[in-house]
């Protein structure tokens, strides 16, 4: 028997050490330079303004779904930067590693690249969007004055922030995954990395799933418990039924990646014998499991996204929704067949023709109900007054650009088209084509339609255009040059190439990536120019669009409890109906509104969560020990505050709406 | 329901005078069930697990050697038990008798307390013998199963003394009454699930 | 050859480039039906998403707000007709897809033998399929045949109009063998078997490659197809036993496993016979019980408690010593049929390759040593006694 060969664990940082810092990597320090003088420079504006007082309280701390939604974007676009900046290294090694050249990017570099790209697209940036908007709009689309759990909706917030903490402290400390955004074992196994990168995967999406499932949690009480009164289920706007239909996919599909990247941690831990090769372990069995949650994920992205555009649509057409019902029951076919069609994502595995043909099928049946939406959006344009503002332009854009990404997604679904175009540039560029020309197109058009909303003014339009403009055509030319790629049988993931003919594919693509990289530049500008032009934009009414649901019947912002009464509900276009019969805004009899308490606990238990995680990735059994008891102490301690709500006196309510008041009747004077 | 000012001339009523505030937690029984729901989608999980790996003994030990379901037995009528004492709890919660829905919870605590620790013996057996966690996948996946129940009721435990202590300074206040629901809920729940693990796992093992 | 041949020349795509469109313009049966497939499917498909894009632009032209002379009713939004096209029209495309795809996929599972060689001809009775075992190594590809008793590595070929039956399984991660030119891809995985007939119709040189990430290597790991008349496979043949590599011996084969890079076609002139079993048992290590063997046993109940003990520590692993820091000793499951291989491991066991598990370090840590000149492996110390 050899000896065991000693483990050289300090006891006090475990298996971190000075060379675990990337001091050698250029590219890196660069980054960690840029990073950290932004940072300071971040930080320094911060203390010199005393803003973080302010922060802390009237955000951080935060309860109010507003807030949380508005972090939540801000997150989200803030993991946009850094995933793109992914996309960006990419496309570059591909444009030029050809004709013997290496590229700049070496494997153990470029191999966490892409892989990084695809968890923070996905949970990172997507995730946190989707939710964000949920998060502002659903409580104001339903008449309620928070969700059902306030305090909870703080906590999933910051642990969602923990587990990007996790991932971006990756970059600098240590290395993350080289396994590809789903760390199919036995590569994720111990035996083939034994490095840090995958526990940084595992820990980084483990904390952010619990904020994620937590989070459907929320919502679903909050849709089912707090419309207000008449707003039967069938006169919910579409926006809260197809997020009612995510967060019932979150809660059934979030539990099912636990419980894998549980059995993948303890493999990697332990020792377990799940997905290894020997001792009876099934790496298969990993694949399907994290299919089964993989999958439904990708109507969590795109379901409230269908939802933003129809609400768009009916009100930059002035036009009610064609085919509610349908609509309707179309989210809800969408969700369950979300759950039968996981095998298409490995058809390639053998399992044999009569299996591969049914999880086929079921793909194929998704697009029905698909199409009917895209059929009800068409019929919600016709006959009406289209007004071409920025959302309703991605909308447009999105229904041609969604309809291809469609076509190639069923195309896929034939297993045996699938098996020349599996895992093939084709593949990559249809899942960007449905992501980026669906999630990404209606991500920017809620942020576009509700920005008003959330902070009184409007998006300045021409920079949107612009923004729109560089998206729209950079992402024809980054991703078609990849569906042409995948027809010339050019596989994803690949840092060097030999065949010349290949490179001007992947050059125009890197100039595709160049150009989306301005339409996120617009848009940042945008924001700028917009805060700067607030005064110009500013929009008084609360309703700047003549839009048709109940969010756009309080102020923008709306004041703290969103509704000084409580609104009845009529009918499934709520406000729309409210201004056809006359409704007037009531002036007086304001009472007390009862309010949720802010609280830090949310921050605390995150800041543990991260410690923790860290901690386990870099085997420091103290910290991690330290770290996992305080996170149940201050779990329990929070129990022991009774003492979670106030009441908003009457009379800071009569003064809010009085202002409001005064607000509208200078516009209708001016 | 009071309405809009001015309801005698038919206009549509738009929006309540009258304050309603939701009532404190009147979305916590939901809520708590949809969590339950997505803690059982894990264990299902585990289960499926085993049941796909269940089989693979890597030419090692198999249920047949490892199970005494004697003590398999005594360990389900222990948690079966602390569901009963537990119910005991909520009827005297029901008549608002703060001492007796202590006591009960106590005995709860201890049944619970003899499971784990009956569990936690029969895994050092299992240790002991070189069945190991590593040794095969099917002992992967049984310790994972079953000890991921057994870290439920671990921490089970320690909400149940938690609300103790809260139940003793506070009494049984609505939020008291609320919280002792749910952990009623969480702990018949794992009751349900061990029921699943003694046929699946322990029963059927047996049969293999 | 075939109906579609005309689309895959789609002058103007070749003008730009002279680019190579093999998946529309393959070279072997299969993957001219799966060709055929995508293009029928797609045409399919089209009659509906254009009509959409169509009415897209339509739609929006006309009822821009500017163009007050188009019609507006701003509460129209039911027509149980206007459902009933809208439910229906995807519905009968998706059942006319739905039986393509359920013939297609049984017509074309990777599984079933080839009935013909190419669209007008079946394949003739009593021709023996060219049996071909492939190996996805980190990260190279070892390729077998059985029949010829030979092996070759980054190098496959097979006579033309000969139906071709793979046999495919991985030494360690997964991979996806995938030769566009000549059928679609599936999976070669560690301890599995897959499999996958095919048959090449025109001689030629045609690209094939790993097409699942399987780690650092990864965009090495392509081979040469070669498709070659009779004549020219025979000779192809004779050059490979005139190889000299020496024998494809189970201990070459160890030697061969670990990972390396870019590794020039190498030709092995004879192969142990029950080499690629082995393989798929992982169960080349001398004294490692063999997983077919693991079944058989546990199919009866397992070993008993007696069994959980015979195991043995690992002698060494592809990259590092295997084993996770809260789980003991990485180990194997010793064989209990062969007792000579079980004291010739007991012997060899404890040797340790690479030193010390590899830890922390993260970036800095180099994961293997590329290999990549094919006669200078340096393997010095597997399974020599250790001089520690």
């Amino acid at each position: 028997m050899s000896p065991a060969p000693s483990l050289p664990l300090s006891p006090i940082f475990g298996r971190l050490t000075l060379e675990s810092f990337p001091f050698h990597e250029p590219i890196l320090v660069a980054t960690f330079a840029v990073v950290a003088t932004g940072g300071v420079l971040v930080f320094g504006l911060l203390t010199y303004f005393r803003l973080w007082g302010y922060l802390w309280k009237d955000w951080f701390t935060s309860v109010d779904h507003k807030k949380i939604g508005i972090m939540y974007m801000v997150l989200g676009i803030i993991m946009l930067l850094r995933g793109f900046a992914d996309a960006i290294m990419m496309r570059l090694q591909q444009a030029i590693a050809f004709g013997g050249s290496d590229g700049y990017l070496p494997a153990h570099h470029y191999d966490q690249v892409f892989t990084a790209h695809g968890v923070i697209m996905i949970f990172f940036v997507a995730m946190p969007l989707v939710t964000g908007l949920m998060n502002f709009v659903v409580p104001l689309q339903i008449g309620a004055r928070d969700v059902s759990f306030p305090f909870l909706n703080n906590f999933s917030f910051w642990m969602t922030v923990g587990g990007a903490i996790l991932v971006m402290m990756s970059l600098f400390i240590g290395e993350f995954a080289k396994t590809g955004w789903l760390a199919y074992p036995p590569l994720s196994g111990i035996g083939y990395s034994p490095d840090v990168g995958v526990d940084y995967y595992i820990w980084g999406l483990q904390i952010a799933g619990v904020g994620t499932t937590l989070s459907g949690v929320n919502l679903i009480c909050t849709i089912v418990k707090m419309r207000a009164p008449g707003m039967t289920l069938m006169k919910m706007p579409v926006f809260t039924w197809t997020s009612l239909c995510t967060n019932v996919l979150i809660v059934a599909s979030f539990p099912v990646l636990t419980a894998v990247l549980v059995l993948l941690s303890l493999d990697r831990y332990v020792g377990t014998n799940f997905f290894t090769n020997d001792f009876g372990g099934s790496p298969m069995l990993y694949v399907n499991l994290i299919w089964i949650w993989g999958h439904p994920e990708v109507y969590i992205l795109v379901l409230p996204v269908f939802g933003i555009f129809s609400e768009v649509t009916s009100t930059f057409t002035g036009k009610r929704l064609f085919g509610y019902t349908s609509m309707v029951y179309a989210t809800v076919v969408i969700t369950i067949l979300s759950y039968l069609v996981w095998l298409h994502h490995f058809f390639t595995m053998g399992s044999g023709a009569s299996v591969n043909s049914f999880f086929g099928i079921t793909t194929m049946i998704i697009s029905i109900p698909t199409g009917a939406k895209m059929f009800n959006w068409l019929f919600t344009m016709y006959r009406g007054r289209i007004r071409f503002e920025v959302p309703m332009m991605y909308t447009v854009a999105f229904m041609l650009t969604f309809v291809i990404g469609g076509m190639t997604g069923v195309l896929l679904a034939v297993p045996p088209a699938d098996f020349v175009l599996h895992n093939s540039l084709f593949l990559v560029a249809h899942f960007h084509n449905v992501i980026i020309g669906g999630v990404v197109f209606g991500l920017f058009a809620g942020i576009a339609y509700w920005f008003p909303k959330a902070f009184g003014f409007k998006l300045d339009p021409f920079w949107g255009k612009m923004s729109f403009w560089f998206w729209v055509v950079g992402f024809y030319f980054a991703f078609m040059p990849l569906y042409v790629l995948g027809l010339m049988g050019v596989t994803r993931r690949l840092r060097v190439f030999d065949d010349p003919s290949l490179q001007i594919w992947f050059i125009i693509a890197a100039f595709g990536a160049g150009l989306i990289a301005l339409g996120i530049l617009s848009f940042i500008i945008q924001i700028a120019v917009s805060i700067l032009k607030r005064d110009q934009l500013r929009d008084t009414t609360g309703d700047p669009w003549n839009a048709r649901t109940l969010e756009w019947a309080t102020s923008s912002p709306p004041p703290d409890y969103n509704f000084a009464f409580t609104p009845v509900i009529h009918d499934s276009d709520a406000w729309w109906d409210m201004k056809q019969r006359g409704y007037k805004r009531p002036l007086s009899g304001f009472k007390a509104i009862h309010m949720p308490k802010n609280t830090g606990t949310g921050v605390l238990l995150a800041i543990c969560s991260v410690a923790l995680g860290f901690a386990l990735v870099w085997y420091i059994w103290w910290l991690a020990a330290v770290s996992f008891i305080a996170l149940i102490a201050i779990a329990i301690g929070h129990t022991f505050n009774y003492n979670r709500d106030f009441d908003i006196p009457a009379a800071d309510v009569t003064r809010t709406e009085d202002e409001r008041t005064r607000l509208i009747a200078a516009q209708v004077k001016a | 329901m009071t309405t809009a000012a001015t309801p005698q001339t038919g206009a549509p009523v738009f929006y309540e005078v009258d304050e309603h505030a939701h009532p404190e937690g009147h979305s916590t029984a939901l809520g708590f069930w949809l969590y339950l729901m997505s803690d059982c989608l894990i264990f299902a999980m585990l289960f499926a697990a085993f049941g796909v790996l269940g089989g693979s003994y890597a030419a090692g030990p198999g249920p047949k050697d490892l199970f005494d379901l004697n003590l398999v037995a005594v360990n389900t009528a222990m948690l079966l038990f602390s569901s009963i004492t537990y119910g005991f709890a909520m009827l005297a919660m029901e008549k608002g008798r703060t001492a007796p829905v202590l006591v009960w919870l106590a005995i709860t605590g201890l049944f619970g307390l003899a499971f784990l620790s009956i569990e936690l013996t029969e895994f050092h057996h299992m240790i002991a013998e070189g069945a190991t966690p590593q040794r095969s996948a099917f002992l992967s996946s049984f310790f994972t199963l079953v000890g991921t129940h057994g870290l439920h009721v671990t921490f089970g435990i320690i909400w149940l003394v938690t609300l103790m202590v809260q139940v003793t300074r506070r009494g049984l206040i609505a939020a008291n009454r609320r919280r002792l629901m749910c952990l009623s809920m969480f702990w018949h729940f794992l009751d349900v699930i061990w029921i699943g693990v003694f046929t699946f796992v322990y029963l059927m093992g047996m049969l293999r | 050859m075939s109906r579609f041949r005309f689309l895959a020349v789609l002058p103007l795509l070749a003008v730009l480039c002279g680019c190579n469109f093999v998946v529309l313009d393959p070279s072997g049966d299969v993957a001219v039906q799966q060709r055929d497939l995508i293009i029928i499917s797609t045409v399919l498909m089209l009659l509906i998403i254009i009509p959409v894009m169509a009415l897209t632009i339509l739609f929006a032209w006309r009822y821009r707000q500017t163009n007050t002379e188009a019609k507006y009713e701003p509460d129209w939004h039911h027509s149980t007709k206007l459902e009933l096209v809208i439910w229906s029209a995807p519905l009968l495309i998706i059942i006319c897809l739905g039986a393509l795809t359920w013939m297609a996929t049984h017509l074309l599972d990777p599984y079933r033998p080839l009935s013909r060689i190419t669209a007008d001809q079946p394949v003739a009775a009593g021709v023996k399929p060219l049996e071909v075992d492939v190996v996805a190594l980190d990260w190279k590809w070892l390729f077998i045949y059985p029949e010829y008793g030979v092996a070759s590595l980054n190098e496959l070929a097979a006579p033309v109009n000969r139906p071709i039956t793979f046999r495919l399984t991985s030494s360690s991660v997964m991979n996806s063998f995938f030769v566009p030119a000549l059928a679609g891809q599936i999976y070669a995985m560690p301890g599995m078997e897959s499999k996958l007939h095919a048959v090449i119709n025109e001689a030629g040189s045609y690209r094939g490659f790993s097409a699942n990430y399987s780690g650092a290597g990864f965009s090495g790991m392509h081979f040469a197809f070669k498709g070659l008349p009779a004549a020219d496979f025979d000779k192809w043949v004779a050059g490979v036993k005139a190889g000299t590599n020496g024998e494809l011996t189970r201990q070459a084969y160890l030697e061969l496993e670990r990972p390396s890079q870019n590794v020039p076609v190498r030709y092995y002139p004879s192969v142990d016979p029950g080499l690629f079993k082995a393989i798929v048992n992982m169960c080349v290590e001398p004294g490692k019980m063999c997983a077919s063997d693991m079944m058989a046993i546990d199919a009866k109940g397992g070993l008993g408690k007696e069994g959980a003990s015979n195991v043995l520590p690992l002698a060494y692993d592809k990259y590092a010593r295997r084993g996770a820091v809260l789980g003991g000793e990485p180990a194997y499951v010793v064989g209990i049929c062969a007792p000579d291989d079980l004291s010739k491991a007991a012997v060899g066991a404890p040797v340790s390759v690479g030193g010390a598990r590899i830890l922390g370090g993260g970036l800095s840590t180099p994961a293997f040593t590329p290999i990549s000149a094919p006669s200078a492996l340096p393997m010095p110390t597997l399974r020599q006694p250790s001089n520690s």
